[in-house]
């Protein structure tokens, strides 16, 4: 362009804004989203690591026996919650790949906790709870437990309660996913497979796993990233109780900037699964370019 | 042998089924219970109320408990945020979406793969510094804090899904049809794009409407006066009174619960199919 003759340019020597913006050039078209991902993804991302930029914050968590407890509890959501949720959804996947009429009809039923807002359903859940009064220990008391759990009142079982719900929530969606995949997969395969005598078990063992296994890492890995950003699930089911012992990072975080108000700190909090998370990215990556660019 | 071996395994599928079912809607119809017991019946815990009655929800309609005061107003609120939130998303990720699948410039790749990368970020861990940004915008209590923060991270899988089907279902034969017959590419975008985007914008428009309407943690930290909140913060903040009301908080997420799962009924089809397209190739 710099070498452009000068007799060549639209209005003499002076360049006007209309021949740099042209109004049909693609970058135009992309230019909102662009302009809200600077001011609402990258500049928070970039001041996040600002306000949590003084390690004597990270001294003070690494000396917190509240941080750790979160710091646990977010490692049994990751490792518990998330494969139990998942092989929970690959077992329920075939069983609505039966064709019978009640199967198919259940699965709308099924779907209900991923249509009901989780607000609703975990306050729910949580007055279900209550060791006096609460739904599950009136029908535990009714089959004959005498003194059944005070479930919000001890770590283990509060923690136990928030990891089934966190699973009750999230099963459908990952049944949804994974049946997708397994009816995705062509009636051609199992027919060859019929003709080889492969059937049942085997059938299962050596056809069906197999080419689910793609999706299957993938939805572990993205539920684990989604799982690490959970804060409703621990906030409405414990709310950290009992005595913070059932905090997770997420709910741990905006408990310290917003509860306490110290910003930094709560920042930090999240700052510190960084190295988890950038695993995770890694591994779902690679995950995505083993499996040639689609999500799956 | 046979039969008596698939008369066991039925059976045993139905019990799967009833187990299913049970575990599914405990919590809804704990709701439903819930919502239908009288103030002093609440303590006695029972699977089915003895006198079942709506003064519950009536007290909801007519705001006749200071936890509910502000019903009708946060119940638009909920509406406001979410339909706007949906229509910028629409706007902005089929604007982007023709750029990607019709204008097709290099950085066309690099654009989508970056935008979904916004999904690997932990949103509650990136809602703090997100709460000072909005200090520094000026913009903390104002609903379109909670607009804008919901249009931005639904675009990206909108732009996608968007983009997918633009890519697959549209021929390109239509656009260079329109070219020589001198349209610029916005009339392409608004008389040839938009119309035959239809399909894939109900989809879309359904997700970022519940994506809005589903959000509690971005809306509690945003919006803290009662008159601009929506109604999961007024859910969450039963919570903190001290002497909540349990069947007025249930009705409560019973009414609040009956939009999305309506939507999610009628709109079945395309939703789910629109849900997988986000985790299965297509």
């Amino acid at each position: 362009m710099l070498l452009a003759p000068p007799h060549k340019r639209p209005t003499g020597a002076r360049r006007t804004l209309r021949s740099y913006i042209r109004i049909n050039d693609p970058w135009v078209f992309v230019l909102p989203y662009l302009a809200g991902a600077a001011f609402l993804i990258v500049y928070p991302v970039g001041y996040g690591f600002w306000i949590g930029r003084d390690p004597l914050n990270y001294l003070q968590l690494f000396g917190d026996p509240t941080y750790w407890a979160a710091a646990v509890n977010t490692l049994l959501f990751l490792g518990v919650g998330v494969n139990a949720t998942l092989l929970l959804a690959l077992v329920l996947s075939g069983f609505f790949a039966l064709r019978r009429w009640w199967v198919k009809a259940l699965l709308p039923v099924f779907i209900l906790p991923w249509a009901v807002p989780v607000v609703s359903a975990y306050l729910s859940i949580h007055w279900m709870l209550n060791s006096e009064i609460g739904m599950i220990n009136t029908i535990l008391r009714g089959i004959g437990v005498s003194s059944p759990p005070e479930w919000l009142n001890s770590y283990g079982w509060a923690i136990v309660a928030a990891l089934v719900s966190y699973i009750w929530h999230w099963l459908p969606f990952w049944t949804l996913i994974l049946l997708a995949a397994r009816m995705a997969i062509p009636n051609d395969v199992y027919e060859a497979a019929d003709v080889d005598g492969a059937t049942g078990i085997r059938r299962l063992v050596h056809i069906t796993f197999p080419l689910l296994r793609g999706t299957y890492l993938t939805s572990t890995l993205l539920a684990a990233i989604w799982t690490l950003s959970d804060y409703n699930t621990v906030h409405f089911i414990t709310g950290g109780a009992p005595g913070d012992t059932t905090h997770v990072l997420a709910t741990l975080g905006v408990d310290y900037a917003f509860d306490i108000g110290f910003i930094e700190l709560g920042v930090s909090v999240g700052l510190t699964a960084l190295p988890l998370i950038i695993i995770l990215i890694v591994l779902l990556v690679r995950r995505l370019k083993a499996d040639d660019g689609g999500l799956a | 042998m046979k039969t008596r071996r698939s008369a066991l395994s039925t059976t045993a599928l139905v019990a799967v089924g009833v187990l299913l079912a049970v575990w599914t809607l405990l919590p809804v119809y704990h709701m439903l219970v819930v919502s239908l017991s009288p103030s002093d019946e609440l303590f006695a815990g029972r699977l089915w109320p003895e006198d079942p009655t709506l003064t519950a929800f009536s007290t909801v309609l007519t705001e006749g408990d200071f936890t509910v005061e502000r019903f009708w107003l946060q119940l638009w609120n909920s509406l406001f945020v979410a339909v706007v939130s949906a229509v910028g998303v629409l706007a902005i990720a089929t604007l982007a979406a023709f750029a990607v699948a019709r204008l097709r410039p290099r950085w066309a790749g690099l654009l989508t793969t970056s935008a979904l990368a916004t999904y690997v970020i932990p949103l509650s861990f990136l809602a703090i510094p997100l709460y000072k940004a909005m200090a520094n915008y000026n913009l903390l209590g104002s609903q379109w804090a909670l607009i804008l923060a919901t249009i931005t991270f639904g675009s990206p899988y909108a732009l996608w899904v968007l983009s997918q089907y633009a890519r697959a279902s549209i021929p390109s034969e239509l656009d260079e049809a329109a070219t020589i017959d001198g349209a610029g590419a916005w009339r392409i975008y608004f008389q040839i794009f938009l119309p035959l985007m239809r399909p894939p914008m109900v989809v879309v428009g359904i997700y970022a409407f519940l994506l809005a309407w589903n959000e509690y943690l971005m809306a509690f930290l945003f919006l803290s006066e009662e008159d601009s909140m929506t109604l999961p913060v007024t859910l969450g903040n039963f919570l903190n009174s001290d002497q909540i009301q349990w069947n007025v908080m249930m009705a409560t997420a019973l009414f609040y619960a009956l939009p999305p799962v309506l939507i999610y009924y009628a709109f079945q089809r395309n939703v789910s199919s629109g849900s997988t397209a986000g985790g299965v190739k297509n």
